[in-house]
């Protein structure tokens, strides 16, 4: 997967995992949205080790800095430069 | 303590530089109702609130309120790359631009700079939820406004998404009020007699 795709599919799942924590925050005794929060926070785990790997790291003081050589947190694209993301615009649903 | 995460909450690539868009979208950044008001006016609040969940539910939505003020930054900061000087003078940006170059400054669509009278802390519980679902109501409002001046898809796309952020957190505050005013209840007595 290319750094677009995975990027997307990050944000997606990390997504979910933040309306679902503020549906529990009021919610807490949802078993369904506490099994589904889960499952999220399961696959978005998976999906940012995976980017992490590929593209550096992605959490302050908490990814690994996988090159014993480079510190590759400093790196661009920081996350508000055009080449970071990908529009969205026309792909949303209405 | 924060941890920050390298990457938007939703994606922003804006193509096209434009002057009138950037002018009006730096509102939502530092205006009385912007981003930057919502997340100091939660995590000012979340000091004493009283029910856990009402407490989480404003320590989180004020966390993400964080991730929104930075879509916001992102949007102006990209809508004024590559703005040739006619285009600047043309969208009006040359106050803007003599004060603050293209660096992104919290201030509203008018140009004044932000101020924390756009937000108010008033320790009391009830009161301070009230405001906060007012405040994503007038968010909301303010979204709407900017969707109906824009035509660009590319900052259209995270404006709407920014506009049903307002909504959900106006729906959580609104769960939080009930759990804060549920406890008030059960004290029989008032909330000032507790300290
Ligand atoms: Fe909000």
């Amino acid at each position: 997967m290319d750094r677009n795709m995975l990027m997307q599919k990050l944000m997606e799942l990390d997504f979910l995992a933040v309306d679902l924590g503020l549906f529990l925050n009021t919610h807490p005794d949802s078993s369904e949205a506490i099994a589904a929060y889960n499952e999220v926070i399961e696959a978005a785990d998976k999906v940012r080790l995976q980017y992490e790997e590929n593209f550096g790291p992605l959490c302050s003081f908490r990814s690994y800095a996988a090159d014993p050589e480079h510190w590759l947190w400093e790196r661009n694209p920081w996350p508000w430069q055009k080449d970071a993301n990908t529009t969205m615009g026309g792909k949303e649903c209405r | 303590m924060w941890i920050y995460e390298k990457k938007l909450e939703f994606p922003i690539h804006i193509t096209k530089p434009d002057g009138r868009l950037a002018k009006i979208m730096i509102e939502q950044y530092g205006g009385p109702d912007g981003e930057l008001g919502a997340a100091v006016r939660y995590l000012s609040q979340k000091f004493t609130m009283v029910t856990p969940q009402a407490k989480a539910t404003l320590n989180d939505i004020a966390t993400e309120e964080m991730a929104h003020l930075e879509m916001m930054g992102t949007i102006v900061h990209q809508l004024t790359q590559g703005l040739t000087k006619a285009q600047l003078e043309e969208a009006g940006l040359s106050p803007y631009y003599v004060n603050h170059g293209f660096g992104v400054y919290p201030s509203a669509a008018s140009g004044i700079p932000f101020n924390a009278t756009a937000l108010q802390s008033k320790g009391d519980p009830l009161t301070d939820l009230y405001e906060d679902m007012a405040a994503e109501q007038k968010a909301r409002s303010t979204y709407e406004y900017l969707i109906d001046l824009t035509d660009d898809p590319d900052v259209l796309a995270p404006l709407r998404f920014l506009r049903e952020r307002e909504v959900v957190h106006f729906q959580r505050f609104g769960e939080a009020l009930d759990s804060a005013r549920d406890y008030l209840n059960q004290q029989h007595y008032f909330f000032m007699n507790q300290k």
